[in-house]
């Protein structure tokens, strides 16, 4: 048996031969896997964002809803809820004797699309992400005064706000909003240091805030003929009527089970309380059908290249059945013909692969701060993940399976032809 | 010179399975060693089949074909690639190289797949570049195409090269199938030379398989293929 190497050699010569044809088809099956890896790498850091929105939280609490939809608005802050909690509902969960802290969380409102969360000092206390590492401010300090607003990292890089600038809240959500709290505007007092969170995304003021800007509100329109003025507001009982959800943490977690079932069943009003971890499977659940979609959508597209590899290598056969005789007369074994013709589909499978690779490494690092400005996902460059690795695995798999066919063609003609090619 | 038998044919019978009525039966033929052997054969006679059943590519019907002593006939298939790989050389018509391999990367084509002609080659020339070079030099073949690519040649250079990587390892047999009908009859002449000529050096036996009988002067014996076979010459060949 004539040893591999020569013959690995004799394959790349002869794909170099045909590099422009051959090169094409590398480019085709190097952007589908970088299709591919990018679907796999965006899913996978979605999930990985998410998971790291929300950490030592035991139990998440709004209106009877359902789990994944409560998980989206209070904790990822994306949609809106259907109902609010009444106060006297969170002063029950913050009172019982399992519960040692509680954040209230009240939205509804927004600024420049960006969500408002009306909070308590709470927040900045015992709010937890990633692997339970606390807020920190990069400039500033948490709110005090009624119209003192916090923004989170992206909110204050993306309009560029610093402590002692003046913004105002628009009611509800979405970019363009015509109700506008122009009336009663809120300072910058502090900037959070970035998190990869929703948090970066939010401007954090009081419960008392989100109360007062809409004491002369009613129904989501100001009322007509009812103007408070910002200085008066102090006069009026600021205690909120209502908040959106509820975030505990249990002073043994052995409870949370209990805790769940008694705020699920024995609450004055329905309410639903979540624990998170559970609800993200869910969500996952809800997602993933998406996820498999794309996954499979941008597999199609790695058959599409690889298919297209296939046939120019086939294509190209009917001119290499000389060549396929000289190996022949020089003593190549049908099987060594074989290799010849595996080789090269496999080649270009690898090297198509491995540029893949590397373009997506550049478009991350090309694309990765524009996509976390806009969506807020995170997707830094790094090295690839093992299940990258596994579809990468997956790709040169099938690429070596489908390069059999023009080995096998090349082989059945080397057998046919013999020395004498028939052209 | 011994005068062992090269190549022995008995009783041998080939048949196309396509079933297109052509066939070969050649009772006898004996090739000794050293032998210049020119076998006349018109287009469609069955010369590329004979060369295929020599080469080991073609198994026959019926029948022994003895290389060098050894029954090719009974070799397991890649057996008989080997075999050829060691000991046979090859000179096709025209279009012999390997495009996308340089003058010498296709002389050392033959080294590549047998261990055998490797070593000898190296033997005699001290590295298998020096080797190929002395025998391009042989051929006429100046050095400064040895690194070119093949495409650039001329029909007779790239014969001449092709002949080169036949003859490199010195195999006992070289067989040649029209190498000369792209030359013009000037040099024709001139390639037929130096092949004998290196065939000759390298103690290799040649056989040498045409249409054109004006060039069978010069050989040792002339045989028609019609005359070794003799029951079914007839019929379109492959």
């Amino acid at each position: 048996m004539t040893p591999l190497t020569p013959l690995l050699l004799l394959a790349v010569r002869s794909a170099w031969n045909r590099r422009l044809t051959l090169g094409m088809t590398l480019l085709a099956v190097a952007l589908s896997v970088t299709l591919l890896l990018g679907v796999e790498r965006v899913r996978h850091e979605a999930r990985n964002s998410f998971a790291q929105s929300v950490a030592g939280t035991d139990l998440v609490v709004g209106a009877r809803s359902s789990p994944v939809q409560l998980m989206l608005y209070a904790v990822f802050r994306i949609g809106e809820a259907t109902h609010n909690i009444h106060w006297q509902s969170y002063r029950a969960i913050a009172e019982n004797p399992a519960v040692a802290w509680s954040i209230p969380l009240s939205l509804g409102d927004s600024h420049h699309g960006f969500p408002v969360i009306g909070t308590s000092s709470a927040y900045f206390e015992h709010f937890r992400y990633g692997d339970a590492q606390a807020l920190a401010f990069s400039a500033g300090k948490p709110f005090a005064e009624i119209f003192d607003a916090v923004l989170g990292a992206e909110v204050a890089a993306r309009l560029g706000y610093r402590p002692g600038d003046q913004l105002v809240l628009s009611h509800g959500m979405g970019d363009v909003s015509l109700a506008e709290h122009t009336d009663k505007p809120f300072t910058v007092v502090g900037i959070l240091a970035a998190t990869g969170t929703p948090v970066d995304r939010s401007v954090h003021v009081s419960l008392e805030a989100i109360q007062a800007i809409h004491l002369d509100w009613q129904g989501g329109a100001p009322l007509p003929g009812l103007s408070i003025p910002a200085e008066y507001v102090r006069k009026f009982d600021l205690t909120p009527k209502e908040i959106t959800a509820v975030l505990v943490g249990l002073k043994s977690r052995a409870a949370v089970f209990k805790v769940q079932r008694d705020l699920n069943t024995r609450s004055a009003e329905p309410l639903l309380a979540v624990l998170p971890g559970v609800a993200l499977d869910q969500l996952w659940q809800v997602v993933g059908i998406a996820e498999r979609t794309l996954l499979a959508v941008s597999a199609m597209v790695v058959a599409v290249g690889l298919a297209g590899l296939v046939a120019v290598v086939l294509a190209g056969l009917s001119e290499r059945r000389r060549e396929l005789a000289i190996l022949r007369s020089v003593g190549a074994r049908p099987s060594e013909i074989f290799v010849l013709l595996t080789a090269e589909g496999l080649f270009v499978t690898v090297l198509g692969a491995l540029l893949g690779v590397a373009l997506l490494a550049l478009l991350t690092a090309l694309l990765g701060p524009l996509v976390q400005a806009h969506y807020g996902l995170a997707i830094r460059a790094r090295w690839i993940s093992s299940d990258e690795l596994a579809l990468l695995g997956a790709v040169i798999a099938v690429g070596l399976v489908a390069s059999l066919l023009p080995g096998y063609r090349a082989y059945r003609i080397s057998l046919a032809d013999g020395l004498t090619p028939r052209l | 010179m011994p005068l062992e038998t090269v190549i022995e044919i008995e009783n041998l019978r080939f048949r196309w399975s396509q079933g297109n009525g052509f066939c070969l039966d050649i009772p006898a033929f004996e090739v000794r060693a050293g032998e210049r052997i020119f076998l006349y054969g018109p287009s469609g006679s069955g010369k590329s089949t004979l060369l295929g059943l020599l080469g080991g590519v073609l198994v026959p019907e019926l029948g022994r074909i003895r290389l060098l002593g050894s029954e090719l006939t009974r070799l397991k298939p890649s057996a008989r690639d080997r075999f050829r790989a060691d000991h046979v050389g090859f000179v096709f018509q025209q279009f012999n190289l390997i495009p996308y391999l340089s003058v010498v990367d296709n002389v050392l084509l033959s080294c590549r797949f047998s261990a055998r002609r490797r070593e000898r080659a190296m033997a005699a020339g001290g590295s298998l570049h020096d080797e190929a070079a002395r025998l391009l030099a042989h051929l006429d073949l100046e050095v400064a195409l040895y690194r070119q690519g093949v495409t650039s040649l001329s029909v007779g250079q790239q014969q001449r090269v092709a002949a080169a990587r036949a003859l490199i390892g010195r195999p006992e047999i070289v067989i040649a199938d029209e190498p000369t009908s792209a030359l013009d009859a000037e040099r024709q002449e001139a390639f037929l030379a130096l092949l004998a000529g290196e065939c000759l050096a390298a103690g290799s036996t040649l056989l040498f398989v045409s249409h054109d009988r004006r060039l069978a002067a010069g050989f040792d014996r002339e045989l028609s293929l019609a005359s070794i076979s003799p029951a079914c010459g007839e019929g379109k060949a492959a």
